[in-house]
């Protein structure tokens, strides 16, 4: 945790993300903006959990002089990193489903080229 | 891809040395969801690793022949089983006038050791109804990642209706 | 009455069980799957009135997952231990809208969606959305509100896109980018609240806090999240194209769906925050929600062709109301007025939210009904339905009346209560309410001028008796509630409305005394 680099980059994923999300006309890229931002929300989660000096929350062959468990870094938010990337996929999934389904149907991936309006 | 014909099917080096690094890929990932509750792992990493040694195979062999061997109706019939069997194990809390979710087999030969505090190699046999929710996390998680990439390779394929 | 502990588990967590057998059930045979998914919904309706009657005469309902005695929560050291369902007055009024509609779509979809290589997997999503809802009303613990939130939008997006028309996919694909994108901002903020805090529970954190100015940053990111879940006006755009391209049970519970978000904003706004946050402004800025959603939804209501968009942009303005309503409220929380008027804005906002679930959904379906005999849902190509669809007429005629406000029907007792109470507030927010009004019954009478009167056009029958039986659940329950609103609002509005504003008592259930 040197002069606050990680939250740095989170701000600058999830910048980069709704960038791509609002102003690109390729589907694919939308998809993959989404995709960027939940990166972004899933290493700010994982990075509230360090704690100075602590190594990993298991107790499985632990290096010797340890202190337990203060020593150790929080495990609660590798927890809901894990839910949150597991929902992540699930998206992922259906979302490229989607793209492909309105391929077949457009003949082309371009996000201008919509059918529903007013 | 060099030598691909128009099934899909990749040159005979790497269909031997896919088919040789299934086995490996298969027991590791079953290592991974068995000791979930000691290491980190359980079953969402260990059904993601066991879905791409099915994807490796559907690269190397062309999904047209894999789909001889593994129907989509078979991956949905895991997916249920393995689904059902984790709704089951937190209803029987319920029946027994606890509450949702209980671990009720602390202290039971099936998985019920308790386990010492502090640094321990760790006991395979603790952990309750942790395991047991593992590995129907597990099954779930194959059949469904398993069926997406296979769906999508057969509809990519050709113009019909899949979902 | 017979109550026992463990119902509000077996209400989340008998649909999930049925999900899953359903399509092992399938390979038997089709009529039996049918028969248990209805049976599964009705067991449903029967334990949420069982669970609201208990929690209406004697308060709080606690249920901690995983404990060996439910109704305890472990503390140790002021923190609650294990995800604990904390089930209050609002939270038990929610629970009868999600599965009276629900069962309402369950009966109508026997019928309405043709047997075709899917049906079961239909069911199955079906079953996870009545899931989903009810876990994000009944939770007390934020994380398990961000994961149910997620698989309520999951699902939905895959029941919109089911029958894979062109619209219908393009219609799920904007619903899933904007659905996914307000639940990040919701885990943002909830990642805010943990790094400060250490604590997930809402009656802790409700508790403890203290408003920093990370907790104005995660106020503004939950509010603007759920707003956009909601269909308020400026981000409303989604709501028009998934609406009208989804089967038409299925839109009837995706307004349900909707209103869950609203019940999450309100338990944010009210019980997390409550009189420490600066109440006035962000009281003002859900009026100003409401006032441009009720009346940019019913202008663009107006010239449209499509029979389902119609009301699907009157939906959106609908919602404006029960913004209206709870934010006329929450400006004047905790000052002497809000004893005077304040309830009964409240209480006006949130019968309007049962009534509109209620007569929304009957529209959807008999939009739904005219889709299944004509295949078109367009204004132009219709009429003269009446002479032989008289049942289906009946039904819209008594929709439109209901969202119109005439009085013999529910709509006609919450937008008075919405009337009287925000004049005192101010003039303006009534007359632009009663204005609203008028425009929406001239579209009503619009639709009903091309759709069901004139010379005959084509020839139909009346739809299968299983949609019919669908229809007649929701007007049961219009017509009841338009007949004795005095009974309602006492027994059941009233003790919401108490519910939601009283703090103290929801941190004591948890935190003990």
């Amino acid at each position: 945790m040197i002069w606050n680099v990680p939250f740095i980059t989170v701000a600058l994923l999830i910048a980069i993300g709704l960038y791509a999300v609002m102003f690109k006309r390729n589907l694919i890229k939308i998809a993959i903006g989404i995709t960027i931002i939940e990166s972004g929300v899933n290493l700010f989660l994982i990075t509230l959990g360090y704690r100075k000096g602590g190594v990993a929350p298991i107790y499985t062959n632990l290096p010797s002089g340890v202190k337990v468990p203060e020593g150790m870094v929080l495990p609660v938010p590798q927890a809901l990193t894990l839910t949150s990337i597991v929902i992540g996929v699930a998206v992922l999934a259906l979302m490229l489903s989607f793209i492909m389904k309105m391929y077949q149907h457009n003949k082309s991936l371009d996000s201008h080229s919509r059918r529903l309006k007013g | 891809m060099n030598d691909e014909t128009n099934d899909g099917r990749m040159s005979i080096i790497v269909r031997t040395i896919a088919t040789m690094m299934l086995p490996f890929i298969l027991i590791f990932s079953f290592y991974v969801i068995m000791h979930g509750h000691l290491t980190p792992g359980g079953g969402f990493q260990g059904g993601a690793i066991a879905a791409s040694a099915i994807v490796m195979m559907i690269a190397a062999y062309g999904h047209k022949m894999m789909e001889k061997r593994i129907s989509e109706d078979g991956l949905s019939m895991v997916e249920s089983v393995g689904a059902t069997i984790f709704a089951v194990v937190a209803f029987i809390g319920v029946i027994m006038a606890a509450s949702f979710m209980y671990n009720f087999l602390v202290g039971t030969p099936l998985f019920g050791e308790t386990p010492p505090f502090g640094s321990n190699p760790g006991i395979l046999n603790s952990g309750g109804v942790l395991p047991i929710l593992n590995i129907a996390v597990g099954m779930k998680v194959i059949g469904g990642l398993a069926a997406v990439v296979l769906i999508m390779a057969l509809a990519g394929d050709e113009e019909g209706d899949k979902k | 009455m017979i109550y026992n502990e463990a119902i509000p588990a077996i209400l989340i967590g008998l649909p999930l069980l049925a999900a899953f057998i359903t399509p092992i059930i399938n390979l038997a045979s089709r009529k039996a799957r049918n028969a248990f998914v209805i049976a599964v919904l009705a067991i449903e309706e029967l334990l949420i009135i069982l669970l609201a009657w208990h929690v209406f005469t004697d308060g709080i309902v606690i249920y901690t997952m995983g404990a060996k005695n439910p109704s305890i929560v472990p503390l140790q050291a002021a923190v609650p231990i294990r995800i604990v369902l904390e089930i209050d007055g609002m939270a038990a009024f929610m629970g009868l809208i999600s599965c009276t509609v629900a069962m309402a779509a369950g009966i109508y979809s026997i019928a309405f969606i043709k047997e075709g290589n899917g049906k079961s997997r239909y069911y199955t999503l079906l079953l996870i959305m009545l899931a989903g809802m009810l876990g994000m009303e009944f939770t007390g613990d934020l994380f398990n509100l961000f994961v149910f939130l997620e698989i309520l939008s999951i699902a939905s997006c895959g029941l919109i896109a089911y029958r894979q028309h062109a619209d219908a996919v393009e219609g799920a694909f904007k619903y899933l980018v904007v659905s996914n994108i307000a639940a990040l901002f919701v885990l943002f903020a909830i990642a805010l609240f943990y790094a400060q805090y250490d604590l997930l529970n809402i009656a802790a954190i409700a508790k403890v806090m203290q408003y920093t100015q990370l907790d104005k940053i995660a106020l503004v990111l939950l509010v603007a999240a759920f707003a956009m879940k909601c269909g308020a006006v400026p981000m409303h755009f989604w709501a028009p194209d998934s609406y009208s391209t989804a089967p038409a049970a299925i839109t009837a519970m995706l307004v349900a769906a909707s209103q869950a978000s609203l019940y999450a904003l309100f338990r944010v706004c009210f019980t997390l925050y409550g009189s420490l946050m600066d109440y006035q402004t962000i009281g003002l800025a859900i009026i100003i929600f409401g006032l441009l959603s009720m009346f940019i939804g019913v202008t663009m209501a107006l010239p449209q062709k499509d029979i389902k968009r119609l009301m699907a942009y009157h939906a959106i303005s609908q919602t404006g109301y029960m913004l209206l309503g709870v934010g006329v409220g929450l400006y004047l929380l905790g000052s002497s007025d809000f004893n005077v008027y304040g309830i009964k804005a409240m209480e006006g906002g949130i019968f309007h939210i049962i009534n509109h679930a209620m007569y929304k959904g009957l529209l959807f379906l008999t939009a739904g009904a005219i889709y299944y005999r004509l295949g078109t849902r367009n204004l132009n190509e219709m009429g003269g339905l009446g002479h032989t669809m008289k049942f289906t007429s009946i039904f819209f005629i008594i929709g439109a009346l209901a969202i119109a406000g005439i009085p013999p029907f529910n709509g006609f007792a919450s937008k008075l209560l919405i009337y009287e109470a925000c004049y005192k507030v101010s003039p303006i927010l009534s007359i632009v309410a009663m204005l609203v009004s008028v425009l929406t019954l001239a579209s009503f009478i619009k639709v009903f001028h091309s759709a069901f009167m004139g010379p005959k056009m084509h020839d139909v029958k009346e739809v299968p008796k299983s949609m019919l039986i669908g229809m007649a659940v929701l007007t049961f329950v219009i017509i009841f509630f338009g007949l004795f609103p005095g009974w309602v609002v006492s027994h059941i509005v009233h003790p919401a409305v108490m519910a939601l504003v009283d703090k103290t008592a929801y941190i004591n259930a948890v935190m003990g005394g």
